[in-house]
């Protein structure tokens, strides 16, 4: 019944997706702590800063599982003095430092303590009922404590005896720190804290900001990008402080979670080169209008479920995008992102169809040779896709069916267009109610770095157009100074002007070659990610599809219950028994949709994840390429240049 | 706004190679500049007698400048001489404009952006500024290093008297004069190009100056319009780098070396503009002073042949003869007169042309293979971080 009467927001996917949104920022928070802690404990003796920080990790998740078990006994302890020990922590983790040495005991007690006392642990939150506690308690629970700090000090590194490293463990946890602290020197820190205090929080977020990227390092961006955000508001949350104990519950599973993330994709990752693509050989078929270039596919592989190892095909551009829709057609509706090919080129096809040996024209094949490479190259990577017939069929058969409908793709864009418009529509009018955080992030993400692509991609444009212009002028000039060379009656400094010339003529060749590696290895990739980020959008748009036909689903469900109900009440029994089989129906549909939509949710969750890795690994790979041939060419101006100084100094 | 108060240290001449006479020495150690008008300080050592003090400093204005300029211009006595070119008129116009645009579009651009853009525009101005100065210092350098200008009363006095000069600035009549005269005197070189040449030499120097004078100036401004397209290239390098810097936290390191990518570009231009083109238009202009001695000579060659005629008629006519003889003479004695010192100027002119475009080359050269070096040692940097994260 609960099922069909609510029209709540629609819960997490799945059970593990459930968790994963607090644990996220339930980890973060921990994170922000120790680390903040961390980093002030570590200038004395300064231990490089990633096995820290990784040392860090796990002991403290692990402490958290124990202390989420323990928590409910002592949360009414924890109650009264919630606001003074939040202040202190910050406070803490800057000050106090220097005075570890001369507390000895008493630190060693307050590291004891968090262990005996899970509770306090591993988030920031339970400090307070630390301090709470009288002294004497502190005291008292020593023996018990001692067994346990000794494996505690063994996770954070063998060789730390000494009183620093003692110190960085009882930062780590934290709360410990803070009892010490407060039974010696609690007038001193207790006049000064209320005011320090929110600076020292957020400096604390800063801290985390910066450890995080260390921490992971290796981890997914999603992660680092999220956790800044996240952190600012568990900072925020820190201070009621109420529910900490049940946030920190879920701390341990983040951990897990972000784990299997990072496996799921070091597993896609693994088998990538068993494949090679190349596109090769544009020619021109026909002639005429009805002409069409042909591209020659060649395929290199390991993979078994190819019959060969190397073949190739032809395949002219229309194939290409028959191949995407196709595909489109079968994986989008997923919540896959599918790889969109480059836009039909009228003016560009009819200059190539039109013009013989045009240069812009050969520019324009070349181009897009390149582009339908990197095209395939993206499909073929992609785990799932490599997987489907049509792809296989791409690739090898012979002789492939003329993709008709693809005539109509550049022709009726216009169709295209309408359906754009009825979905943008609808996307303003479906107002889904995200409950999933990561989602709604995720989508601001992609829009704003769509936006900020598109702003670069406009700058990198006019970057090339004017380094053109730099190249044309230069052989302008290098054009005058010849004739002013020419026209010079001192012969040594006619001949150092003439060679000034071939200089100005040799570096106008540069610039232009920088131009084209401006274009096709920047401009390019940005123009690919453009178009990647619609797609990344598509599969966003996908899920929240799924999600409306859920939603639909349910209501009508309600209707159809509704419906019962009043016949009941109306009392006719031979129209009772159709009303319970729609209802029956539907309640089948219902939880098919469910399912569906959880799939698609975790289909996006991954895709998107898998989409930021390629796009990180491309951006770096692309940009290398790029500042190589920079690189290049300024040794190349080099050369040139030592090659003339001698002629300038030649003159007399 | 913005308004521009710099002061410039230290400049170094660059543009000409002046004999190292220490008899008399002149820079600009600083200049002021307050909205249009640009003070210069010109600070003149010597060890002269004529001077009262060996060393002193007086503030002078650009219409001063001009002002010296055209009075050896028009003395008479110096019409054998190249007149070395005066300096052009302070333009701080472009940059100021520039700097008005910037501060409109300040809302598209990110905050990074616009500071870079800004520090960007403040460089060029910076330097237009130090052009500025420069080219009124080489112009009084290359007065005090010349044997018979150096010894002109008015250049003496522009140099020493400590109280500002308040030369009146021209009014518009005089304006309109200067430009009537200009009209009259290039259809007075029309006129005159048919008068025979008698000398070889200046037969020669004239057709070499005219068609150098074309084509020099048809390398600056290919070279200006080269320069500027070079610094749309930089700024391009300032709007990349900051986009690729907010796009994305990860792969700042390597992209903050885009930045001083863009700086290299940038001052690879600008040094371009200040070896290649300054030196262009520099010479672009003393040609025009050659151009005037040859103007000058000519003159004075046809007013040589006028008298000539002028006395004919008179002997054949018997009348006036004397007083047409005497004005024979005059005329042939300032022809032969202004030939021989236009000889010694022309040819001194050349070998200090030929110094100066040494000079800037091989500096110009070293400057690129800095520039690049640097530029290849930051792009190595660059991958480097690139490939280690």
């Amino acid at each position: 019944m609960a099922a069909s009467s609510e029209r709540s927001p629609p819960p997490f996917p799945d059970a593990e997706d459930q968790e994963s949104e607090p644990a996220l920022r339930d980890e973060d928070s921990d994170e922000g702590a120790d680390i903040f802690l961390g980093t002030v404990s570590r200038k004395p003796f300064s231990p490089p800063a990633a096995p820290h920080s990784a040392v860090f990790g796990d002991p403290l998740s692990n402490i958290s599982k124990q202390e989420s078990t323990s928590n409910p006994a002592k949360q009414s302890s924890k109650l009264p003095s919630d606001v003074p020990c939040d202040i202190f922590d910050p406070l803490h983790g800057t000050g106090m430092e220097p005075k570890d040495d001369g507390k000895n005991p008493a630190e060693l007690r307050s590291e004891e303590r968090p262990k005996d006392e899970p509770l306090s642990v591993a988030s920031s939150k339970p400090k307070k009922d630390l301090f709470e506690d009288s002294p004497e308690d502190l005291f008292s629970e020593l023996p018990k404590t001692k067994a346990k700090t000794k494996p505690q000090m063994d996770l954070f590194g063998d060789s730390s005896p000494d009183l620093f490293m003692d110190a960085k463990a009882a930062a780590d946890t934290g709360p410990g720190r803070n009892a010490p602290a407060d039974l010696f020197s609690e007038e001193s820190v207790a006049t000064t804290t209320s005011k320090s205090a929110k600076s020292n929080i957020s400096a604390n977020g800063v801290h985390s900001d910066e450890e995080e990227q260390d921490i992971f390092a290796e981890a997914t961006v999603e992660l680092s990008l999220d956790s800044p955000h996240n952190n600012r508001k568990t900072l925020d949350t820190t201070k009621p402080s109420e529910p900490a104990s049940s946030l920190s519950a879920a701390a341990g599973s983040s951990k897990a979670q972000a784990k299997t993330l990072e496996e799921l994709e070091e597993e896609e990752s693994e088998d990538k080169f068993e494949l090679n693509i190349s596109i090769t050989n544009p020619e021109k078929v026909g002639d005429g209008m009805n002409a069409y270039m042909a591209y020659k596919v060649s395929t290199q592989t390991t993979l078994p479920m190819f019959r060969s190892k190397t073949f190739t095909v032809r395949r002219r551009f229309s194939d290409f995008l028959g191949l995407y829709e196709k595909l489109s057609e079968k994986h989008s509706q997923n919540g896959y992102i599918v790889p969109p090919p480059p836009e039909k080129s009228l003016l560009g096809m009819t200059k190539v169809k039109v013009g013989k040996d045009d240069p812009s024209s050969g520019e324009f094949v070349e181009r897009r040779r390149a582009s339908l490479e990197r095209y395939l190259q993206r499909v073929v990577c992609h785990p799932s896709l490599l997987q489907d017939p049509d792809v296989r069929e791409f690739l090898e058969r012979e002789e492939l069916p003329r993709a008709v409908n693809t005539q109509a793709l550049s022709g009726a864009g216009f169709l295209k267009m309408i359906n754009k418009a009825t979905d943008a529509v609808s996307k303003m009018t479906i107002k889904m109610n995200e409950s999933d955080v990561w989602f709604e992030e995720k989508l601001q993400e992609v829009e704003s770095e769509d936006q900020q692509l598109r702003k670069l991609h406009a700058v990198v444009d006019s970057l090339v157009s004017h380094r053109k212009e730099l190249s044309v002028n230069t052989a302008v000039f290098a054009k005058s100074v010849a004739m002013l060379g020419s026209s010079e009656d001192n012969t040594a400094l006619s001949r150092a002007l003439s060679q000034l010339a071939e200089l100005e003529d040799k570096i106008e060749q540069l610039h232009q070659e920088q131009a084209g590696n401006d274009f096709f290895v920047f401009t390019e990739l940005l123009a690919d990610y453009i178009r990647l980020l619609g797609a990344v959008r598509g599969s966003f748009d996908q899920r929240m599809k799924s999600w409306q036909r859920w939603q639909d689903a349910q209501t009508t469900l309600q209707k159809k219950r509704e419906a019962e109900a009043k016949l009941l009440w109306a009392n006719k029994p031979d129209k009772l028994q159709q009303a319970k089989d729609e209802i029956a129906e539907w309640e089948g549909k219902v939880t098919q949709y469910e399912r569906e939509f959880e799939r698609v949710s975790a289909t996006v969750r991954k895709e998107v994840i898998r989409f930021e890795k390629e796009k990180a690994r491309d951006f770096k790979k692309q940009i290398i390429k790029y500042l190589e041939s920079l690189l290049q060419s300024q040794q190349q101006l080099i050369k040139y240049w030592e090659a003339f100084l001698p002629e300038a100094k030649a003159i007399a | 706004m913005i308004i521009f108060v710099c002061v410039v240290f230290q400049l170094r001449s660059v543009s000409v190679d002046l004999n190292n006479d220490v008899s008399l020495l002149i820079d600009i150690p600083d200049a002021l500049c307050e909205r249009d008008k640009v003070k210069f300080t010109v600070h003149t050592k010597t060890t002269l007698s004529v001077f009262q003090k060996p060393e002193f400093s007086v503030p002078r204005q650009h219409e001063d400048f001009i002002w010296l300029h055209d009075t050896l211009v028009e003395t008479e006595e110096y019409a054998g001489l190249i007149i070395p070119p005066a300096p052009p008129k302070p333009d701080f116009e472009s940059p100021r404009e520039k700097m008005h645009k910037l501060g409109e579009g300040e809302a598209t651009m990110t905050k990074e952006e616009y500071t870079k853009m800004k520090q960007e525009l403040e460089a060029e101005y910076l330097a237009v500024f130090k052009k500025t100065v420069q080219v009124h210092e080489v112009f009084l350098q290359r007065l005090s290093s010349h044997p018979v200008l150096s010894k002109d009363r008015n250049f003496q006095i522009f140099l020493e008297y400590d109280q500002d000069l308040s030369v009146r600035r021209k009014n518009a009549k005089e304006m309109f004069g200067g430009f009537f005269k200009n009209m009259v005197k290039s259809a007075d070189e029309v006129l005159i190009s048919g008068v025979k040449e008698v000398d070889d030499f200046f037969e020669q120097e004239k057709t070499f100056l005219l068609d150098y004078s074309t084509k020099i100036k048809d390398s600056t401004t290919k070279a200006e319009r080269m320069t500027r397209a070079h610094k749309n290239v930089a700024d391009d390098y300032i709007h990349v780098a900051a986009i690729l810097n907010s796009i994305s936290a990860e792969e700042n390191t390597a992209l903050k070396n885009f930045t001083f990518l863009q700086k290299v570009e940038g001052r690879v231009a600008s040094d371009q503009e200040l070896k290649l083109t300054e030196l262009l238009r520099y010479y672009t202009r003393d040609i025009q002073a050659a151009k005037d001695l040859l103007y000058r000579r000519a003159r004075a060659l046809a007013d040589y042949e006028n008298s000539n005629k002028a006395l004919d008629k008179a002997r054949l006519k018997s009348k006036d003869v004397a007083q047409a003889e005497d004005n024979q003479r005059q005329c042939m004695q300032k022809f032969e007169k202004l030939s021989e010192s236009g000889k010694k100027e022309l040819t001194s002119f050349k070998g200090r042309r030929v110094v100066a475009f040494r000079k800037n080359l091989v500096e110009m050269a070293e400057l690129e293979i800095k520039h690049a070096k640097n530029s290849v040692s930051l792009l190595q940097g660059c991958i480097e971080t690139l490939k280690n994260c």
